[in-house]
């Protein structure tokens, strides 16, 4: 197959629906459904019927603004959320008015504008297709160009151009860590061995982070085709998506893609009839935040426990079973195809210097406007707090941004014009992380935000490591004690002692960055610490 | 690939046992499948108990420490039954901030548990999650497999007492 026989294939899918004029997109995403999606799709669906042939009902990804579900899009045909009405909080009830505005004016009191700030200042790639497709649908994805880039490569480029179109996009990982992906890529592909493996971590575990969730809910096949563009690239005949257990409706979703892209040729052996082959399994986490980390993942893949052990040995020379393995993030997956489309220098023309393309971050907490954006790297966190987000609700002053999760830190107000990338939040004392964003207002304690933070990482680590498993727990005693009004001058310096030393012997990354948010608050906002200690 | 001549006979003739079975089958009886097994336990039975971790363990060519190990190591799997009805509270950081503290206080006020605890009726055991993902409606809780959001002490109290 060629791009030229795809091409075709995607125009035949289109023509079946060629004389729909408009498409009601109802979101079944996670947050959606549980906010009642699904029997409002089902009555639209049933007041719709076949809709004349001009009008058809369909469930989709993501939209983004989760905290206004249910949401419904009114779309012209091939339209993208800019380009429709969509409604906020629809009822099943709604449905006839909602269908009564298809072509005509909106429903004024379901109608948010599209051309706030919030979608208007989006820039999409990796949600591209997110809000816009059936993710159940394979022809939908195959319709709306995919698996372009993954026939792309199969047909035209050899494995070293795709690597080096890897290496000129600049894309880094997603995860958080921020390792660039082009070399990362073409260690493991240098490696002489006879098995391979891809592994897409899928076990996003930052609590008030649900990126990964989005787009394997929102545009599984999309992860898919990443996946098999870089088993190709490095020379690799199996994978594995890791997605926590936490996630069920990503993980059918997941399955389901996977079936019907085997199914139709995209997977399996003698991909679009090439030599190439390339299975896909999924494995389930079972609820440890641990297993984020890269070696603990491959160690709960291969049925263990899932505790780190040291690298080197990379995963890249020994990764799973002993064999060289790439593992990276969903988001990062999600962003391959578009660059092999597109090409790497498409890519690298987006964002700042050292960080391209975009970011999808989770707006959590205290904010108006609470869901997931995409937004090119380098834009300020004052547009994405204040403009995207709609600063605080209820009038309250902003205090701080949480980002980086329990390895993260805090940013406060006066850094807020900070151009968002890997490197200038690591010279804030925090980090991009996978993109969780949680806001705190003036109302928040810092403190005691902290010592949530010690109790998760206290909770979750594994228990291998002596620094990580002791220090982590005397950590949150002295700050349980300061948050109790219980603490000393000298409880203070002790936990800044401990923070030090966790932070320098630890074996993973679990336990070097637990004492991160401690740090941060310590820096922005040592009084509140100070404020609580009584004198001995 | 396991090197057992013979697996080991079903612990009972309850019907759940062909389903795990069938997940091992799926596997190839290879130990790796161990979590997807457990998952299978746990999906047909509620829990993980002994006999079940040595029908694992047996089958798959395990140690029983192995299967214990992993069973204890991952915070899904329970070693007891659950309650009738299971109430998971979010306690992930957007959660938090908006007050999974006092939802967890409440219901621990109002029914006598903690987290990780069964009412002696066994009526209700409350959990708490690690973030189920609905930020966007935080505070949230789980209640038996169904999501719910922007919950408030007094609702949460309410609709776990309408629970039978």
């Amino acid at each position: 197959m060629n791009l030229d026989d795809l091409a075709e294939k995607a125009e035949e899918y289109r023509a079946r629906d060629d004389g729909i004029t408009h498409e009601v997109r109802v979101c079944v995403a996670a947050a959606c459904q549980s906010g009642g999606s699904l029997p409002v799709l089902e009555a639209l669906k049933a007041e719709c019927g076949d809709g004349g042939g001009t009008c058809k009902v369909k469930g989709v990804g993501c939209m983004g603004l989760c905290s206004a579900g249910p949401m419904v899009a009114i779309a012209p045909k091939g339209g993208t959320i800019p380009d429709s009405i969509l409604y906020r909080e629809v009822k099943p009830h709604d449905a006839v008015e909602v269908l009564a505005s298809v072509g005509g004016t909106p429903v004024e009191r379901l109608h948010t504008p599209t051309d706030q700030p919030f979608f208007a200042r989006q820039q999409r790639i990796v949600r591209e297709n997110s809000g816009l497709i059936d993710p159940e649908s394979f022809t939908g994805y195959v319709a709306a160009g995919g698996y372009a880039g993954l026939i792309k490569a199969l047909s035209e480029m050899t494995p070293g151009d795709v690597l080096r179109e890897m290496t000129t996009s600049g894309l880094r990982g997603r995860g958080g860590g921020g390792y660039p992906t082009g070399l990362k890529w073409s260690t493991v592909a240098k490696m002489p061995a006879d098995q391979k493996y891809v592994i897409c971590n899928g076990d996003e575990g930052d609590p008030g982070a649900f990126m990964d969730r989005a787009v394997l809910e929102s545009d599984p096949h999309r992860v898919l085709e990443g996946m098999a563009i870089a088993a190709y690239a490095i020379g690799a005949t199996k994978g594995y998506v890791y997605v926590r257990a936490e996630y069920p409706l990503a993980v059918e979703r997941m399955e389901l893609a996977i079936r019907k892209a085997k199914r139709s040729g995209f997977l399996g052996s003698k991909i679009a009839e090439t030599q190439f082959s390339f299975e896909v399994e999924i494995r389930l986490g079972a609820g440890a935040f641990v297993c984020g980390e890269e070696t603990a993942l491959m160690a709960s893949i291969e049925g263990l426990r899932g505790q780190p052990r040291p690298r080197p040995p990379y995963p890249a020379e020994a990764g799973l079973w002993g064999y060289p393995t790439l593992i990276n993030n969903v988001e990062t997956f999600a962003n391959i195809a578009p660059i092999i489309t597109h090409g790497g220098e498409w890519f690298a023309g987006i964002g700042t210097e050292k960080s391209k393309g975009t970011k999808v971050f989770a707006l959590a907490g205290s904010i108006r406007n609470i869901g997931l954006i995409e937004v090119p790297m380098g834009m300020s966190l004052r547009e994405i707090i204040e403009e995207i987000g709609g600063g605080c609700p209820g009038g309250k002053a902003f205090k701080a941004v949480q980002t980086g999760g329990p390895s993260g830190g805090c940013i406060p107000a006066q850094h807020l014009d900070i151009a968002v990338d890997y490197d200038s939040l690591k010279t804030l004392g925090t980090m991009m992380g996978s993109g969780g964003m949680i806001v705190m207002d003036e109302t928040c304690d810092m403190v005691d935000v902290a010592r949530y933070f010690m109790e998760f990482c206290m909770s979750e680590s594994c228990g291998k490591c002596i620094p990580c498993r002791t220090g982590t727990w005397q950590m949150h005693e002295l700050l349980d004690r300061i948050t109790k009004l219980e603490g000393t001058e000298k409880d203070l310096a002790l936990l800044e002692e401990l923070c030090e030393v966790v932070q320098a012997t630890s074996l993973c990354g679990l336990g070097q960055s637990a004492p991160n948010p401690v740090l941060s608050t310590l820096r922005y906002f040592r009084d509140e610490y100070e404020a609580k200690l009584v004198s001995e | 690939m396991s090197l057992l001549q013979t697996r080991p006979a079903l612990p009972s003739d309850d019907k759940r046992w062909k389903l795990v079975n069938a997940a091992m089958r799926r596997n190839g009886y290879a130990g790796h499948a161990l979590i997807e097994t457990l998952h299978s336990v746990q999906e047909s039975f509620g829990y993980l108990d002994e006999p079940a971790m040595r029908f694992v363990a047996g089958s798959l060519d395990l140690p029983l420490s192995k299967v214990y190990g992993v069973a204890t190591f991952y915070h899904l799997f329970m070693l007891k039954p659950k309650g009738r009805h299971a109430c998971v509270v979010c306690t992930g950081t957007a959660c938090y901030i908006k007050g999974a503290g006092s939802l967890v206080d409440a219901v621990q006020e109002r029914f006598g548990v903690k987290p990780g605890e069964t009412t002696e009726d066994d009526r209700l055991s409350v959990l708490t999650a690690r973030c189920v993902g609905a930020c966007s409606l935080a505070p949230a809780v789980v209640v038996n497999g169904n999501l719910a959001g922007k919950q408030t002490a007094d609702r949460l109290v309410a609709k776990l007492e309408e629970l039978a």
